[in-house]
């Protein structure tokens, strides 16, 4: 079930570094939100707050507020696992655990919340690799290793890997990166395709990719060398793409920018 | 200057890196080449040595140099067999093995993936320090405090574990296999964990933060996606570890009491090993007997090559075999 976030004033440290300041946004459920800005300016710090992956660097912290839909995310009590567990993640580099077949790579979550039966986790393997657009390419070597797979199909593993548990939100950091343009485009159809059933937040350096799959877009950027990154405005992505209200998004969708 | 820039790039240049080629890579690879045939070459001058002076007493010995138990090379009818030293080697080592891994694996996941980092640096020089001890400290240590300790909890495993065969008996002694055993446990406790922390410390960041963003706790990011990673150096570790506790000599010399019983009773008086006879019996040997244990030393080398063999087939099959 998708599941609305809510930010308020959040400032994000690596030890005595902030690295983001004075973020608040609202990312509405069922829907793909964008996150766009120049390379250092916490778009993938800010996405990690989300899951509470930030705090695993040692050192880091986050301050401010976090709702997931009634759950106050840093809350006291809250247990990160927990949460990590209704947000899910895909990597910039595609990262399917080496030792395991395809089949266990999409079960590992599943087999983390206890002892499921066997023909359960068959449905679930397939449904989401189904759902991750790559049932038909991989149903005849389900124990093979998932490295022995391309890139693109890595990294559409992984993706299977993170809605196998039905997660809340799915979040994207660069998803695309490291692919060619075909499975590029096949994990763009996919993201369409799976914003009817989650809240979905990626983070792109490709402008025409982030016009392409969203819906919204936030624009970040920093306030100049050394100083925290901020988001400079979030707006629905076809506004932010054709009359932006600030004068630095316009400058940097067009490429006039720094 | 236009011909002066075509020499530069044309003739010197390729001259220059010709030469080089020429100084440098030769004598490089005459010296590396001469290095490693100097090392087969040694080695085969010591296995010759070692089989020549072997073979001698293996001829004069009156009994089955494999199946006999007894070591009576020195008298006029030499009477000797590796069989009680080989099974007395193997024994200690492997319960050492069976008591050091765990703990040895359990000491590097606690310093790679646990501790703060701080303590972790602190501990990690300690276990490189206790991996420099020389062994003869370690049994010492066995023998004066070791030994007496030891009857406390000897006689607790003897009387509620006592049907367990290993723990079985009428009497438990001080000096016996499984006090040996654990010195020799305590001896590769630090190597094997100083080099299955090395293995854990370089499990791929990106893996673990995988198994963290699909929800699972430490231990559950450290089952999946640490220990398949370390598995292979862990294999090589052990093996590495075993190989020390089988060749391990003056500790264990120390607290054998030198019997030639093939028992699986840790508990009672008895223990020896290849290593251990060696260095109790070298001393007043006769020619044959020298022999006799320079044939056993070979048996020892064979042993420790065929372990090693071993660990690298499970390495390979492990890492290339693909997933179950
Ligand atoms: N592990 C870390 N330890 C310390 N500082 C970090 C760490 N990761 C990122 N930073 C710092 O935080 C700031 C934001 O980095 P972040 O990776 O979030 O940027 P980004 O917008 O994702 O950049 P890119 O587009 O290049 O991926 C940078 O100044 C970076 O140096
Ligand atoms: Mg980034």
């Amino acid at each position: 079930m998708a599941k609305q976030i809510e930010v308020a004033d959040l400032d994000a440290y690596y030890g005595s570094h902030k690295a983001i300041e004075g973020i608040s946004m609202t990312i509405e459920p069922r829907s793909v939100t964008a996150f766009i800005g120049p390379s250092g300016c916490g778009k993938s710090t800010f996405l990690r707050t989300l899951n509470r992956m930030h705090e695993v660097i040692p050192g880091a912290r986050v301050t401010g507020k976090i709702r997931l839909e009634d759950q106050d995310l840093y809350g006291a009590g809250v247990d990160p696992v927990s949460v990590r567990r209704t947000v899910g993640m895909v990597f910039q580099r595609p990262n399917p655990f080496p030792t395991m077949s395809i089949f266990d790579n999409v079960a590992a979550g599943l087999r983390l919340n206890g002892r499921v039966r066997r023909s359960e986790l068959e449905g679930v393997v397939e449904k989401s690799l189904r759902g991750a657009n790559l049932w038909n390419e991989v149903k005849d070597r389900l124990s093979k290793p998932g490295a022995g797979l391309s890139g693109g199909q890595q990294q559409r593993l992984c993706i299977a890997r993170a809605i196998a548990v039905s997660p809340a939100v799915l979040l994207m950091d660069e998803p695309c990166s490291a692919l060619d343009p075909i499975s590029t485009l096949a994990i763009e159809d996919l993201i369409a395709q799976l914003k009817n059933d989650f809240t979905i937040v990626i983070v792109t350096h490709n402008m025409q990719q982030a016009a392409r799959v969203s819906d919204r877009t936030a624009f970040f950027n920093l306030a100049g060398p050394g100083k925290p990154g901020k988001l400079v405005e979030m707006d629905d992505t076809s506004k932010i793409f054709t009359t932006p209200s600030e004068k630095a998004t316009e400058d940097y969708i067009t490429g006039r920018f720094g | 200057m236009a011909t002066s820039l075509r020499t530069r790039e044309g003739g010197p240049a390729t001259g220059r890196s010709a030469s080089r080629h020429d100084r440098g890579e030769g004598p490089f690879r005459f010296l590396t080449t001469g290095a490693g045939i100097l090392l087969l070459a040694i080695m085969a001058a010591i296995a010759v040595f070692l089989v020549v002076k072997a073979i001698p007493a293996l001829q004069q010995n009156t009994s089955n140099f494999f199946t006999e138990k007894l070591w009576t090379p020195n008298g006029a009818e030499p009477r000797f067999g590796i069989a009680a030293l080989a099974f007395g080697t193997l024994i200690s080592s492997l319960l050492a093995l069976l008591m050091a891994l765990p703990v040895a694996v359990g000491v590097a996941l606690f310093i790679s993936h646990y501790a703060p980092r701080r303590l972790a640096g602190v501990l990690g020089y300690l276990v490189d320090l206790l991996a420099a001890v020389p062994s003869v400290v370690y049994g010492l240590w066995g023998v004066i405090f070791l030994v007496p300790f030891m009857s406390g909890p000897a006689t607790f495993l003897n009387t509620y574990f006592g049907w367990i065969p290993l723990f079985a008996g009428d009497a438990v002694y001080g000096r016996s296999i499984l006090t040996a055993s654990v010195v020799l446990a305590i001896m590769i406790l630090p190597i094997i964990a100083a080099i299955s922390r090395e293995v854990f410390l370089q499990a791929p960041g990106s893996l673990e933060e995988a198994s963290l963003a699909l929800g699972a706790t430490r231990w559950e990011m450290i089952r999946m996606s640490v220990l398949p990673f370390g598995r292979a150096g862990v294999v090589s570790a052990a093996m590495l570890g075993l190989g020390r506790a089988m060749g391990e000599t003056i500790a264990v010399a120390l607290i054998f009491p030198a019997t030639f019983e093939i028992t699986l009773r840790v508990l009672s008086a008895n223990g020896n090993s290849i290593a251990a006879n060696i260095a109790n019996g070298f001393g007043e040997a006769t020619v044959t007997g020298r022999g006799a244990l320079i044939a056993s030393g070979l048996v020892l080398f064979v042993i420790t090559l065929a372990v090693n063999m071993a660990a690298r087939l499970i390495v390979a099959r492990r890492s290339f075999g693909g997933a179950a």
